[in-house]
């Protein structure tokens, strides 16, 4: 009996969620994923899900995942917006909210680690996928199979964090999991260590695509495609690639010596044995600034795109963009310390940093600039992208100039803490992040499944988002003013519940933006039919618009040679024939089941480290290590398409 | 199959996509050399770097890594030119000499903890062993790799594809190296002053 | 593959080795025998003996490579470095900053504020 329970390591009954909201997480979680399976089960549609999706290295589908777990986070999210909203609308004074306090941090820590991690790089690198190789003219990413483990490590990390509502608790310690409050001796429960190892999972992921879409910018580009050629947007990711692979190792080794503290009782971050929590705040925001910049770049090179595609007219600038872009690479690494302005470092120390902030905001707003002088006697058509290009023009502008408010460290003093960084941060996440992350998914839908989503549903979306988002934040601005500091969950003054009631609207008014979104997805779906999207639905100036919708699996059926910038563009005005006069067999790489084995099985390794089960840990990565090996011998991973059959495909498009 | 221009392309692809990862790796233990050196004040009363480093012992470990480098180098070439006799046998060079650094580097860790200066005691301590092992960690797993290429070589020969990854291996036990070479300098030597 | 004889190749390794174990030796003697008595200098010698192997390192073991152009190779690692020194030093003169003014002794701390005070702050 003791050896069995030695074998489930610190398991015990008394894990399970035990307040009602929790409770109704735990239960209701698992149902919609019964439910889906249910639906898979009854429809039969295990095989296509498999064949089509789950083990296909198409970057397209890989993408397309990547967007569906994204979206899916991001209405999880918002379930917790919702809960914290309804909280401080309530809590004030004598009364009691509806959550305890316990509750209540777990909700904010969900929330926060949620957004950044599952829902902005979920869809981050669904859209890099789906749009990056059709873009640069090529067939498929550098590394396909490394493509399809990266995204099985994102859903191990994503499950993992979600599993952690239905046993064991989420962590408290916020997105960021500062010590000493995430040490054993604060936090010895398994929440922090779901925490960690999701999002060290996750991570690895990341670095592996960050890594993959470099190769791939460098080396897959189509003949003739210099780099002053390429799309803005390749642009983008080429830089967001570089702080991904400088920025995510300070992450994995700083999450890495938290757990070493917590799991062996190390004292790298501990309050006693010479430990220095501050280090860790020092370490994590070294990654942690760079990240925020990893979020936004590649919403900066959709927007490019957008901007320059619906003004009919090239980006201008693009040089300058080109520079702004390295600049901010270069300059996101030298700035990380504003985010602990107060921790009590001299100032020089805060000097120096508070300078370099306000010298990244330079950039940033050459490129504000720049979409500003593309659309500036163009031919502009309103369709749904450029809508939310125009939320985001407003919104972020409002946030990055708060930001650089805060730069000053004088200033920072004030509301450092308060609710009016948390406005902040998210003015320019919303505004950047999501408002860009759907602008891609909705410019480039069509492309993805062959029809268009209803217009006027994503006009309204947008809309809903800009004015839900003004009521949610901007009374935050004031009540950090007024001295309201974040993540709290009951405040004392009354005269703030206003505030927190127009907030709690503005809340309820993005999740109809949301609503709305799912909806137009649906009945696009329904109406599929009548919506049907040729190759270019937006006239397009890049290589992707070039290639019939939804593309084929091999993108292009002969690589075009490249001799301009917006080649399609160009094509397309110098009436150049699309004459293909001979095709060759091409080789695509087999569908594998590999990447989803090590994402299971390093869900299973950092299951087993959270609950102390070392030997089901230690039996996971001895499986990953076989599993690389082995298929490192595999000779046979790519299957040929005839050229005939390509002419085949092609004549039936 | 792929052309000869395809496969060296492909080639090229990985070689790059490799690199790139030893980089990342490289900003791992840059991460945790900057744990090291701030928290090595963090004695908690307890022993320093100057109670407990030994710098011939370093020595001994760095020369036998150094030593496992040239091996691995000279094996590599010798694949290239086709020896496969000098390429297996210097292959099982490189791999008991950085078993034997393993061992070295287990025996210190050994002691350490047997004398009460264990990775829980300090901050200290908790940032010497890490990075120590980090390091001990990448040498065990080029350890399997190495022995899964032994078999490679052995069953199919030197092919190109096996020559590839003989480079990409080398690639990365020079690498460890190279990050020996710091950890001998910062974390014994430096670190062993008072 | 280069020309290079074989010996030739092997040649270039263990020059390299050798040039590595000199330089480790000059490490090695420069602090065990105490060549100077500031710690300062003595740290900053064996930094700068360690980046040369490194450089030697990279010439004679990691440049017998099959791509030399274009130079991805060189480009990344000196960003690497670039952005090593940046985290490194950067989190080194952070901590030490705050662990300077963090650790004070109430009294000690009365008088850095006085200090801080006159010098405009």
């Amino acid at each position: 009996m003791e050896l069995f329970a030695n074998l489930l390591g610190r398991m015990s009954l008394e894990y399970f969620p035990k307040e009602p909201a929790t409770i109704g997480a735990a239960i209701g979680m698992p149902l919609a994923v019964f439910g889906v399976v249910g639906l898979l089960t009854y429809f039969k549609k295990w095989r296509w899900l498999w064949d089509n999706y789950l083990t296909s290295l198409d970057a397209k589908k890989i993408g397309v995942m990547y967007i569906a777990v994204g979206l899916i986070m991001l209405i999880r999210g918002l379930a917790d917006t919702l809960m914290l909203r309804l909280q401080t609308a309530v809590a004030v004074g004598d009364q009691a909210g509806p959550f305890s306090t316990d509750t209540f941090q777990q909700v904010f820590t969900a929330h926060g680690t949620i957004m950044i991690f599952f829902v902005a790089m979920g869809l981050m690198f669904g859209l890099i996928n789906v749009a990056l190789p059709l873009m640069l003219g090529t067939r498929d990413v550098a590394f396909p199979l490394l493509n399809s483990i990266s995204f099985w490590l994102f859903a191990a990390g994503m499950i993992l964090i979600n599993f952690s509502l239905i046993y064991g608790g989420f962590s408290n310690g916020g997105w960021l999991g500062y010590p000493p409050l995430t040490e054993l001796q604060y936090n010895p429960g398994p929440g922090v260590d779901y925490w960690i190892w999701s999002l060290q999972i996750a991570g690895v992921g990341s670095l592996l695509s960050g890594i993959n879409f470099f190769v791939t910018i460098i080396k897959n580009r189509a003949p003739g495609m210099t780099f002053m050629k390429m799309p803005i947007f390749a642009w983008s990711v080429l830089v967001t690639t570089v702080l991904i692979m400088l920025a995510f190792p300070i992450l994995t080794a700083t999450l890495a010596m938290l757990s070493l503290d917590r799991t062996l009782g190390m004292h790298f971050f501990t309050s006693l044995a010479g430990g220095n929590p501050m280090m860790y705040i020092n370490l994590i925001w070294a990654w942690g600034h760079p990240e925020v910049y990893i979020l936004v770049l590649p919403a900066f090179g959709i927007f490019s795109e957008i901007v320059a595609t619906f003004s009919r007219k090239a980006l201008f600038g693009y040089k300058s963009m080109v520079i702004a872009l390295c600049a901010i690479m270069v300059l996101s690494f030298i700035v990380w310390q504003h985010h602990f302005f107060t921790m009590g470092a001299g100032a020089n120390v805060n000097a120096f940093f508070g300078i370099m902030t306000m010298i990244i905001a330079i950039p940033t707003g050459v490129k504000i600039f720049n979409w500003l002088f593309t659309m500036y006697r163009g031919k502009i058509l309103f369709a749904s992208p450029m809508w939310w290009f125009m939320t985001f023009v407003v919104t972020f502008t409002l946030g990055g100039v708060t930001g650089v408010l805060m730069a000053v460290p004088a200033i920072d003093y004030q509301v450092h803490n308060t609710l009016f960084l948390v406005a902040h941060f998210h003015n320019v996440i919303i505004g950047g992040v999501v408002f860009g992350y759907l602008a891609g998914v909705a410019y480039w839908f069509p492309k993805m499944f062959g029809f268009t989503l209803i217009e006027r549903l994503g006009k309204l979306s947008a809309a809903l988002w800009q004015l839900g988002f003004i009521l949610a934040f901007m009374p935050l601005y004031a009540l950090g003013l007024m001295g309201a500091v974040r993540r709290l969950d009951h405040y004392t003054d009354p005269a703030w519940t206003p505030f927190f009631i127009v907030s709690g609207i503005g809340v309820v008014i993005i999740c109809g933006g949301v609503f709305v979104l799912v909806l137009q997805i649906a009945l696009s779906i329904w109406k599929r039919k009548s919506l049907k999207a040729g190759g270019d639905p937006w006239n397009g100036r890049t290589l992707e618009w070039s290639v019939p919708s939804p593309a084929p699996s091999y993108n292009f059926a002969v690589i075009p040679h490249v001799s301009e910038r917006d080649e399609w563009w160009h094509r397309k005005q110098h009436k150049l024939a699309h004459a293909i006069d001979h095709y060759q067999d091409i080789m695509l790489p087999k569908n594998s089941s590999i990447g989803l084995i090590i994402g299971g099985l390093a869900g299973i390794a950092g299951f087993g480290i959270i609950w102390h089960i070392w030997w089901l840990s230690a039996i996971a990565v001895v499986a990953i290590i076989s599993t690389v090996i082995i298929r490192s011998n595999v000779e046979e991973t790519e299957f040929t398409i005839t050229a005939a059959e390509l002419k085949n495909a092609e004549a039936k498009l | 199959m792929s052309t000869l221009h395809e496969t060296q392309l492909a080639n090229q692809k990985t070689e790059l996509g490799f690199w790139l990862y030893l980089m990342t790796d490289l900003m791992l233990f840059a991460s945790l050399f900057a744990a090291f050196m701030v928290l090595r004040v963090g004695t908690n009363g307890g022993s320093s770097g100057v109670d407990i480093f030994n710098p011939q012992y370093a020595l001994l470990e760095t020369f036998v890594l150094l030593a496992s480098s040239l091996s691995c180098g000279i094996a590599l070439i010798s694949a290239r030119f086709g020896k496969l006799k000098p390429a297996v046998i210097y292959l099982v060079i490189t791999m008991l000499l950085g078993a034997s650094f393993l061992f070295l580097e287990i025996r210190e860790f050994a002691l350490l903890v047997l004398e009460g200066n264990s990775a829980a005691s300090s901050a200290f301590l908790s940032a010497f062993f890490t990075l120590v092992a980090t390091h001990g960690l990448h040498i065990l797993i080029g350890l399997v790799w190495a022995g899964a290429l032994l078999y490679s070589i052995t069953k199919k020969g030197l092919q190109p594809r096996v020559l590839h990854k003989f480079g990409l291996f080398a690639l990365f036990w020079h690498f460890l190296d190279i990050v020996w070479i710091f950890i001998f300098s910062v974390v014994y030597l430096i670190g062993g002053l008072s | 593959m280069n020309h290079t004889s074989y010996r030739a190749a092997v040649k270039q390794y263990i020059i390299g080795a050798v040039l590595a174990s000199i330089l480790t030796l000059l490490a090695y003697f420069f602090v065990t025998q105490r060549i100077t008595s500031s710690v300062t200098l003595l740290s900053a010698l064996v930094l700068v003996l360690a980046v040369i192997q490194l450089t030697v390192q990279i010439t004679y073991f990691l440049h017998f490579g099959a791509d030399k152009k274009p130079r991805w190779r060189s480009y990344s690692l000196l960003f690497t470095t670039l952005m090593i020194v940046v985290v490194v030093v950067g989190s080194i003169w952070i901590m030490r900053n705050l662990n300077y003014r963090m650790n004070m002794s109430p009294d000690s701390m009365n008088m850095y504020m006085i200090d801080q005070n006159k010098k405009g702050f």
